[in-house]
């Protein structure tokens, strides 16, 4: 359990301290939000129907930066072969890395969701079910994105692949928390997006755990 | 059958002379499915004569689901049991997959334009039907992507056998989303729903698009092993 705890805490720490990490995709994240009133024109009505579920895509797009480096710092510097000799099973330390990223990104950008989609004229009624939707929505893309993570964790300024093979799964969590940030079946699609999460949670640190076995040999 | 093709001396010479066989099945088997479908199927009273593009379509569907569920298999068998030629083969598969479901989305386009009035629709099958074919591209480049062979043999095998969760969803999508694309018409409780007349090409088709599939896997395949002998050649030339 304490090395779940350290890992978690170490994570953390560098993400909140080295260099500020955790808030390079939080400002992603705005900037990403901002272009979409210029992309789309700023008329009113238009960004109302149409511009809150692109948070949705600041939002994918702001995990998907966090990914290149998650394992890949930790195989470089030796840290994977001290996990793999730890006690703990490899796939609970993997969790325990995505609760880190979970707190220092996932928690902050559900959070930077509500003056986002107020700013695109989402409903503010629907603001405190948009931010619960991308609570559960950062959970289930940061365990789909710990699987492409580890596979990735070898290559070289991986980003693009590590986006490639991602994406296409983060289109169920996509659909779901759109349908929320419309108004949409909000209730039925945050119980799908929860359950989403739980599973993404539970079968993705197993994948990740079996990649990064691999990258350690 | 697969556990005796499992040694490569013996895969090579079987598909010496497999693959030119599964190459000529195909041949002949488009040569007659192609002009049958394509001209002597009668039209639908609906749709006229664009149903004709189902005899493309509908295939490279079935295969393109079909050749991911095969490197699922040869992953898992490449995972589990450390198989050289599994691995060998689910990636010489990859390629062939994803031509199938481009296929798949182009003919589907074409046919949606005239029939359904537009080009593109994001329902469920359309949209799972696409992450298919982006799941054949991250595969596919993740395998250019890491130089270690046996390393990223696994890795992309686990990666497979993750996106095999997308082929129920493709199947059952018009069944749980009931939008625009039509809900399966042969393989269904209650029998087949589509007109004898179009069974013959359809299945002829099909049975084309196999045996392409076969030769061409086992052409990428011989390619890959040969491709190794010559390093391994090579590697021995550059000790002695």
């Amino acid at each position: 359990m304490s090395a779940l705890v350290a890992t978690f805490r170490r994570d953390l720490a560098l993400m909140w301290g080295g260099g500020g990490g955790a808030l390079a995709p939080l400002g992603f994240f705005l900037g990403a939000t901002m272009l979409v009133p210029l992309a789309m024109g700023p008329e009113r009505n238009l960004l109302a129907a149409a511009g809150p579920p692109l948070v949705w895509i600041a939002a994918a797009l702001s995990v998907l930066a966090t990914l290149e480096r998650l394992f890949q710092a930790d195989l470089e510097d030796g840290s994977l072969d001290h996990m793999l000799l730890s006690p703990a099973p490899l796939e609970m330390i993997v969790l325990a890395k995505g609760a880190a990223l979970w707190v220092a990104v996932g928690l902050p950008l559900a959070l930077a969701s509500a003056p986002a989609a107020i700013a695109l004229q989402a409903p503010p009624e629907l603001v405190p079910a948009i931010v619960l939707s991308l609570l559960l929505g950062m959970a289930a893309f940061i365990g789909i994105g710990l699987v492409g993570a580890a596979i990735t964790a070898g290559v070289k300024r991986g980003g693009v692949l590590i986006a490639l093979i991602v994406l296409p799964f983060f289109a169920p969590p996509i659909i779901f928390g759109a349908a929320v940030a419309g108004g949409e079946h909000v209730s039925a699609a945050l119980s799908v997006l929860a359950g989403f999460a739980l599973a993404a949670l539970a079968l993705g640190p197993i994948a990740a755990a079996a990649a990064l076995r691999l990258q350690a040999e | 059958m697969l556990t005796y093709l499992a040694n490569p001396a013996r895969f090579m010479a079987f598909s010496a002379w497999a693959a030119p066989i599964f190459l000529v099945a195909a041949l002949v088997l488009l040569a007659i499915g192609v002009p049958w479908g394509l001209f002597c199927s009668p039209a639908d009273y609906q749709q006229g004569e664009t149903v004709r593009i189902m005899y493309l379509h509908v295939p490279s569907a079935w295969w393109s689901m079909g050749i991911y569920a095969f490197m699922g298999v040869a992953s898992f068998v490449g995972l589990v049991w450390r198989h050289a030629l599994a691995d060998v083969a689910a990636r010489a598969a990859a390629p062939i997959g994803a031509m199938f479901a481009a296929v798949c989305l182009i003919t589907g386009s074409l046919w949606g334009a005239p029939t359904w009035g537009t080009w593109w629709e994001w329902d469920g099958r359309l949209t799972s039907m696409l992450a298919l074919f982006v799941i054949y591209l991250g595969y596919i480049a993740l395998w250019s992507a890491i130089e270690d062979e046996e390393k990223v043999a696994r890795l992309a095998a686990i990666l497979c056998l993750v996106g095999l969760v997308n082929l129920p969803i493709i199947k059952f999508s018009v069944d749980w989303w009931s939008t625009l694309h039509q809900p399966a018409s042969i393989m269904r409780a209650g029998g087949s729903s589509i007109h004898p007349s179009m069974m013959g090409p359809l299945f002829t088709m099909a049975g084309g698009f196999l045996c392409l599939f076969a030769a061409l896997l086992m052409m990428n395949m011989r390619a890959a092993v040969f491709r190794r002998r010559v390093e391994a050649a090579r590697l021995r030339g550059a000790e002695s």
